[in-house]
């Protein structure tokens, strides 16, 4: 296994020299093993004030209900259930690269996967709150589950895609949760063999007494390989789920049959925008340059180019669709995302998620930095727009124009979506801090093969195809992590 | 007499351990076990390890909660307390489908993960059997046990043959309950 060397046209997974496995260990663990530096100070500090006016914002809901959000009769959906749908789409990356690059061997996934992961199942945390905090009497919450109760028993009814999403929502975080813990228990493991004291003891308890021995690594690929095979029709069925809860009504804007497809495209398409917006930052913070690549970065690019594009087309399908069925609730409604009163949001929706990406052709804008980085926060701020403009400007004006309405959000509803993202930058912040932000095993593996070291050899030893070998050099030139210097002598 | 229990030979390359798994059986020499940092493919063959069962112990579980919640969803609906909504059948099984899938995953998930932990002997808090503390660093280690395998020199020599960049003697099995 380890002595296949890989083609030498594919980039290198991993950039430095004189990488081995005890590199690997110390750079990866270097944010655990030390105290933080300022820049983690400064994120958490704000995170954490922003996680501190969520619990004010939530406590205010929970204590007045929630009249005191922007809602009224026409409008009894807003900005609670778009913010509901934008983390639990963001969250589908994770698993995206967990369980389905797994499946067609990717290996370019093993840096990412761990935080991207994390990033999951903070972010359906950060939903599955909005859903309890727009149920108005949350002590309730546990009414949508099917408990014998002393009305009946009446049950709940299992015709409707509300009581799906609770199965469904539930059961992606907790299989989330398992995949990435059991994941995390070979690290853990190199936590503890290198700590000593309390710290010792505690990773020695989060580890479960993992020791690596060759029956133990054969069952946990098993269990990995499962757990991402059940996992990617999983993830695909959340986000189908999800997309029911508008498609099943008669509401015109929401009852389409493109949604499923539609709404898991965009899910993918937030979810890696967030991911490289966390993953950009990430890697000069804490110096993880050599292992998440200019490749990982352009290959993300790709897939938010591609999921936009799927996204773009479903647009285009939309509005089709809308002209093509002749009924004038439906053409109005998706008029109205241009001439009602807000346009501008509708102009944020199809600005920022289908015209910005198709910058992404261009592998200048792919392998920039700075660009990438602005690019994935206007797909989130597009992201976001898109379910605010399917889920409320279709509510304002439907069939009874007497009953028309707009939305005007209160500092409630803002400083519960404010807040929420001070949720997930300080359990992201924490993350990084006790956990291993990358698979520690799963880099170790792709050294040998992948590593811009073992191509490097390969280059020395010679006897390989020019053509391939220009092509190489060619492909390290945008690597930020590469000393170009070295490859004028091979 | 000598009171060494295990020999480990420690290798800082995978394949050189593979090679010295090889040499190691040449001479008839058995294995207790190797640990190692990340997994090793093809080891479980040389080890002659079989394969694992987990696949069958997921489906079983799949199974479990796929009945399980379609047979609560059908005597809910359908028998205990059938509602009158639009007039539609209440043995709806299209709709019953999403929810039978997402049980199946979930029991699965968790059935399959609890088994792995039972079989391989993980839970939070079991004490960590470790043999030499970086194995799950960078060193890829073979475990021998001493008692009956002599000469002891002779089982070092084969080790640093193969490539060991270091062999050592350990008084005691587990060095990680000090």
């Amino acid at each position: 296994m380890a002595a296949h060397s890989e083609s030498i046209i594919r980039e290198p997974l991993i950039t430095g020299k004189d990488i081995t496995y005890a590199k690997i260990t110390n750079d990866i663990l270097r944010p655990v093993e030390n105290m933080p530096g300022r820049a983690w100070w400064i994120g958490f500090t704000i995170a954490s004030l922003g996680a501190s006016l969520w619990v004010f914002a939530v406590s205010w809901t929970f204590w007045y209900g929630i009249g005191e959000w922007g809602l009224d009769k026409t409008i009894g959906w807003s900005w609670d259930i778009t913010g509901f749908v934008w983390w639990v789409g963001i969250g589908h990356a994770g698993t995206l690269i967990s369980a389905i690059l797994l499946l067609f061997r990717q290996n370019w996934r093993n840096s990412i996967n761990r935080s991207a992961e994390a990033m999951t199942i903070f972010a359906v945390i950060c939903a599955a709150t909005y859903v309890v905090s727009h149920m108005g009497r949350p002590w309730l919450a546990y009414w949508p589950l099917p408990l014998p109760n002393q009305f009946g028993s009446i049950w709940v009814n299992f015709n409707s895609p509300l009581v799906w999403d609770v199965f469904a929502i539930s059961t992606y975080f907790s299989v989330s949760l398992v995949f990435w813990y059991t994941g995390l228990l070979p690290d853990l493991a190199a936590i503890r063999d290198r700590a000593t004291g309390i710290r010792q003891k505690i990773y020695s308890v989060m580890s479960f007494g993992w020791t690596g021995s060759v029956k133990t690594w054969q069952r946990f690929e098993t269990v990995c390989l499962i757990l991402a095979g059940i996992s990617t029709p999983l993830v695909l069925s959340v986000h189908t789920i999800v997309s029911m809860d508008f498609a099943t009504s008669l509401e015109p804007g929401w009852h389409t049959t493109i949604f499923p497809p539609y709404f898991v495209a965009g899910a993918i398409f937030s979810g890696f925008a967030m991911v490289q917006t966390l993953l950009l930052v990430a890697r000069k913070v804490l110096g993880l340059e050599n292992y998440i690549t200019m490749f990982h970065i352009e290959a993300m690019n790709k897939i938010i180019l591609l999921t936009g594009s799927i996204v773009g087309v479903a647009y285009l399908t939309e509005f089709f669709i809308a002209y093509y069925s002749g009924g004038e609730y439906e053409q109005y409604t998706f008029l109205n995302r241009f001439i009602g009163p807000q346009w501008w949001a509708g102009c944020m929706m199809y600005g920022c998620n289908v015209l910005m990406t198709q910058l992404m052709w261009f592998k200048k804008v792919r392998t920039n930095i700075p660009i990438s980085w602005v690019l994935s926060i206007v797909v989130n701020i597009g992201m976001w727009f898109e379910r605010y403009v399917i889920i409320q400007i279709s509510l304002q004006r439907d069939f009874l124009p007497s009953s028309w309405s707009a939305f005007h959000p209160t500092w409630v509803d803002m400083s519960i979506f404010i807040g929420s993202i001070g949720v997930f930058f300080t359990l992201f912040l924490l993350f990084v801090r006790v956990l291993p932000s990358i698979a520690i095993a799963e880099v170790k593996l792709i050294l040998k093969s992948s590593s811009e070291q073992a191509k490097k050899k390969l280059l020395q030893h010679g006897g390989l195809d020019g053509e391939q070998v220009e092509f190489y050099k060619e492909s390290l030139v945008t690597f930020d992590s590469v000393e170009l210097a070295d490859y004028e002598k091979l | 007499m000598s009171t060494t229990k295990y020999i480990l030979g420690l290798f800082d390359d995978p394949d050189e351990m593979m090679h010295g798994i090889d040499e190691l059986q040449k001479n008839s020499i058995p294995i207790y076990d190797v640990y190692t940092p990340m997994p090793i493919h093809g080891i479980e063959k040389k080890l002659g390890i079989k394969d694992s069962r987990l696949g069958y112990a997921a489906f079983m579980f799949g199974c479990l909660g796929g009945t399980t919640i379609f047979s609560l969803a059908s005597y809910m609906l359908a028998l205990d307390w059938p509602m009158n909504i639009g007039g539609k059948p209440a043995f709806a099984v299209p709709d019953f489908i999403p929810i039978t899938f997402e049980w199946t995953v979930l029991f699965t998930a968790f059935g399959m993960t609890a088994t792995f932990f039972y079989a391989t002997h993980l839970f939070p808090g079991r004490t960590p059997r470790v043999m030499d503390l970086r194995a799950t660093d960078d060193r890829f280690v073979i475990a021998i046990d001493a008692k009956g395998n002599i000469p002891h020199e002779d089982i070092t020599n084969v080790l640093k043959k193969a490539g060991a960049v270091e062999v050592k003697h350990n008084d005691r099995k587990y060095v990680s309950y000090e």
